[in-house]
């Protein structure tokens, strides 16, 4: 279904782009700016930039943010795929419905509900609140996201190559790690990525769940943004952007490059 | 045979580990917000009774059930506390979020679905590229475009087009925008990988047939994307009724919302009995949509074999 | 060449002598008995049994989900027997897991790894084994060899044509040298002449190999062509197990004789029951049929007579003709297919049935000896039909 577009289907492109972007292109352009005042542009300047490098408590939240995201995101990988694995390979088990279900509702569910019911278990649990929370509580509400990330790569998954395995004398474990795990390995990765993301968003969740001595980098964020707009905050914010758009466009070059080189060993093959 | 049976201990690993995370750190945790909306607020660690102890046995569980109460209900969905208005703004807001994401995503969806097959993918990434960025920070972006000297007000002063700044931030105006932009994406990808799956050939044959191409995308292309449609719908309303960031940064002091609420009674008012009925309530409104949202899903991926 | 012919003729003298299964002292590699295999309500495959030889070439055939792909999978090991034992070499293999089977499968979808060489697929089966690397080596060389790919060694998979990709499959679920190679619809992909060529190639292949093939397949020639016997699968039960021209010229039944080939099926009534010869009658012609098989059906019994298009005789009927002849039919051509090497003609008889007879174009075709609306006498001969009572 492609064709030349329509006047019609430009325009909305170009206006749902124009939507998504500009107000993003504003707060990195505005980063630069000389004044305090946000809003007026008063030349060029990264003061912001080496102000933000003495703001200790800033980089401090930045590097607990990180630690959770990675250690939540590793945790949260394997669980989830297990848990697709699980849903997609093993039919019906008793409570597969149940599972099924868990695995869905924190895709959707409001997060103020998942933030205050795990604090509410830590309390019960009598589990001191801080770095570990918080990571327990990423790991659970990114690996859902993970699960269905992979869970839909392995229902395209040819099962006739593990049969093959299987059939040519590799034991299920071995094949698992042989055929597998490599083949869904892109998925696994941006299932990662997706789950890295949302734990260094998050906010919400982290605020119910940490203690003292563990606020995350949006927590710092949100109690500077809501004393108003300053330029401080637009260049965190713009580091923040740049990190994440060289390495999603990284990826998906590097995704677009394999595909590209396979399509032509393709082509070859065929010609 | 020794072998058939450590596939059989491999495979209850597989499904014992996630299964039990989430029964811990998922499921066990509603249940205790639901046993804590029926306790009372209490000057203690932790701040409510009755605590349930496992030490008493049968006899400290009867106990514990006869201290339970619904007070915390009585009081969430009494008329002058204002969480029922925030419950019903909530869904109202919610709805108008989903009506204009529709009203705003289905084009987009649309046009990418139509775009040449070279340039779907970078479109595709351009849609997604947003969402990677910070929730936090898109929606921070917003203040210094709406706020009384941001560069709407500036802009729009700049053109003459009025003479003083509008009242644009801190209004429900700023939170339909917040919500349409922070889940824009959530709505074009379902969108699109509905239009896109569609046959172009349908289209040829309704007009081989005789049917001119506008209302052919109304008999053929828009009733066949309606499960796009939904389960754009859906995954934009349903966390959007429990918004917080939003309505509590761009919304203003009238602005009700229920995340809102939720956050109020249990950062300001200290109140964790009370929270834990309005999480309770708030998931009742929600467990008719999240179940069909859940069905969506789950036929999607079997459609996928 | 000498010695390609010598090898020819020896497969052709194994060929014509090979046929354990009418030996009663030869012992079955492979033996199905009473296999029930359900899943939930739906029954795949019912109370089967069934012998396979070393060294036979053995076809499942049937409509898809007659059950035969359960039948080759049960074998392999990925499904387990809901009831009934599965013996191979007389042992039991019913716990034995996919991976410890001596038995290797060639999947309909090839299922080669795609993140590996090929190369690599073909050695994958060896060092599960744990087979030492020189081996390997000299093995996967030799197999390369086999299915004419060695330039191709260290290509990927999605490099390959569909009929390379085949032939790699086909090296790696040879090269552990497995008692049994089952195929899983191996040459569903290829398109109609590639598949006829790579046919005779899989039939050489198993000779030189030695090995024990179980092909599955629904293209009713490809079983036919390499096969030493057929079992014809329907509904999860095995209906008939013969070689090729049994199934085809002795069909055990209606439903056989109409899924192999093109057969007209006439109801008939027995009039008289002789050791070696039956006479029937049918509504649809005066004629009596008199039928080379004695049956011991006894007379008065409805019968249905199964006679093939090719084993009739179409002729205009003459002005002056005389009555109808015994085995005839009088009737009128209502429609003629013409295929080229053979004209199929339909002859609407008086009743309103139409019976299908083919005819070889023997001299190129300029004008048509029989057209259509002609009147015409079918004809045929005592041995062509065959008596079916199921």
């Amino acid at each position: 279904m492609s064709s030349r577009l329509s006047w019609f289907n430009v325009t909305s492109l170009v206006l749902g782009f124009a939507f998504l972007y500009i107000p993003i292109l504003l707060l990195v352009l505005y980063s630069f700016n000389a004044s305090r005042l946000v809003t007026v542009w008063a030349g060029f300047s990264t003061q912001w930039y080496v102000e933000l490098w003495q703001n200790e408590q800033l980089i401090d939240a930045f590097w607990v943010t990180l630690r959770i995201a990675f250690l939540s995101s590793l945790v949260a990988t394997v669980l989830g795929t297990l848990a697709a694995i699980a849903l997609t390979r093993y039919g019906r088990f008793p409570g597969r419905t149940v599972f099924s279900g868990m695995t869905y509702a924190p895709l959707v569910m409001p997060e103020v509900i998942t933030g205050l019911s795990l604090l509410l278990l830590f309390v019960a649990m009598g589990l001191e609140r801080g770095f570990w929370t918080v990571t327990l509580a990423h790991i659970t509400f990114t690996m859902c996201f993970v699960a269905v990330v992979v869970q839909s790569r392995l229902i395209t998954f040819d099962r006739s190559l593990e049969e093959a395995a299987l059939d040519l004398g590799c034991t299920p474990l071995k094949t698992f790690f042989v055929i597998t795990l490599p083949l869904i390995l892109p998925a696994v990765i941006s299932g990662f990525m997706l789950a890295f993301t949302l734990s260094m968003d998050d906010l919400v969740i982290a605020s119910f769940t940490t203690g003292p001595g563990a606020t995350t980098l949006p927590m710092r964020i949100y109690s500077q943004v809501r004393m108003g707009v300053t330029p401080e905050i637009n260049a965190i914010c713009s580091i923040l952007i740049g990190i994440v758009a060289v390495i999603v466009l990284a990826a998906s070059l590097f995704a677009k490059r394999q595909e590209a080189l396979r399509r032509r060993e393709e082509l070859a093959a065929r010609g | 045979m020794a072998r058939a049976g450590s596939t059989g201990r491999g495979r209850l690993l597989v499904i014992a580990i996630p299964y039990l995370w989430l029964l811990a750190l998922f499921l066990v945790p509603f249940l205790i917000v639901v046993k804590i909306s029926l306790s009372q607020d209490a000057l203690a660690q932790p701040p409510y009774t009755p605590v349930f102890d496992l030490a008493q046995g049968w006899a400290g569980f009867k106990d514990f059930v006869s201290q339970l109460s619904l007070d915390n209900y009585g009081y969430v969905l009494g008329w002058d506390n204002g969480f029922v208005e925030a419950y019903g703004s909530s869904l109202v807001i919610a709805s108008i979020s989903t009506a204009l994401l529709l009203l705003v995503g289905y084009p987009i969806a649309y046009a990418m679905a139509r775009a040449p097959k070279g340039v779907q993918p970078a479109l595709l990434m351009l849609v997604i590229l947003p969402f990677w960025t910070s929730f936090l920070i898109r929606v921070y972006a917003w203040i210094g475009i709406l706020s009384p000297e941001g560069f709407l007000n500036q802009g729009l002063m700049t053109l003459g087009l009025i003479d003083q700044p509008l009242e644009l931030l801190n209004t429900d105006l700023a939170v339909y925008i917040g919500i349409v932009y922070s889940y824009l994406p959530f709505m074009v990808l379902p969108l699109y990988s509905a239009l896109e799956k569609l046959d172009g050939t349908l289209l040829e044959a309704a007009q081989d047939l005789g049917c001119p191409p506008f209302k052919a995308f109304w008999s053929i292309t828009f009733p066949l994307s309606l499960p796009g449609v939904a389960a754009g719908a859906l995954l934009c309303f349903i966390p959007a009724v429990g918004e917080f960031v939003i309505p509590d940064l761009l919304g203003g002091s009238d602005t009700q919302m229920i995340g809102k609420s939720l956050w109020t009674e249990f950062t300001a008012n200290r109140s964790w009995t009370a929270s834990s009925a309005v999480a309770v309530l708030l998931l009742v409104v929600l467990v008719v949509p999240i179940v069909i949202y859940q069905n969506i899903q789950a036929r999607q991926l079997e459609a996928g074999k | 060449m000498a010695a390609d012919q010598g090898r020819t003729q020896t497969i052709g003298a194994v060929r014509r002598t090979f046929a354990p299964w009418d030996n009663p002292a030869a012992t079955p590699l492979i033996r199905f008995e009473n296999v029930v295999k359900t899943f939930g309500a739906f029954t795949a495959v019912n109370r089967v049994s069934l012998d396979i030889y070393e060294r036979e070439f053995f076809a499942l055939l049937g409509p898809s989900g007659c059950g035969k792909t359960t039948l080759m999978r049960m074998l392999a090991g990925f499904e387990a027997p809901t009831e009934g034992r599965i013996t191979l070499n007389g042992e039991d293999i019913s716990g034995v897991p996919p991976y410890r089977r001596p038995v290797n499968m060639m999947f309909q979808s090839y299922a080669l790894f795609p993140h590996m060489t090929v190369a690599d697929n073909i050695a994958f089966g060896l060092k599960q084994d744990g087979m030492a690397k020189a081996d390997i080596k000299a093995r996967v060389e030799e197999m390369l060899a086999l299915v004419k790919l060695e330039s191709f060694a260290k290509r990927k998979p999605h490099q390959l044509s569909g009929g390379q990709r085949q032939r790699v499959a086909l090296a790696r679920s040879v090269a552990k040298r497995p008692k049994v190679l089952l195929l899983d619809e191996p040459l569903g992909a290829l398109d109609k002449k590639l598949r006829e060529e790579t046919q005779f190639e899989l039939m050489d292949l198993q000779m030189s190999l030695g090995m024990t093939f179980l092909i599955v397949t629904h293209d009713q020639e490809e079983a036919m062509t390499v096969a030493d016997r057929i079992g014809v699968m329907n509904h999860g039960e095995l209906v008939q197990v013969a070689p090729p021209a049994v199934i085809y010229e002795q069909p055990a039944t209606r439903y056989i004789a109409d899924f192999i080939g093109d057969v007209n099926l006439l109801e008939t009534k027995v009039v008289a029951a002789g050791p070696d010869e039956v006479e029937l009658a049918c509504e649809k012609t005066p004629a009596p049929l008199r039928v080379a098989q004695g049956l011991g059906v006894p007379a008065g019994d409805t019968v249905f007579l199964a006679i093939r298009p090719e084993k009739m005789r179409v002729e205009l009927k003459e002005a002056e003709a005389g009555p109808l002849p015994e085995n005839a039919f009088e009737g009128v051509i209502w429609d003629i297919g013409y295929l080229g090497d053979l004209s199929v003609y339909h002859v609407e008889l008086a009743c309103g049935t139409r019976i299908k007879v083919s005819k070889p174009n023997v001299s190129r075709l300029v004008e048509r000896p029989i057209t259509w609306e002609d009147k015409v006498r079918v004809t045929f001969a005592p041995d062509a039909g065959v008596v079916l009572t199921r």
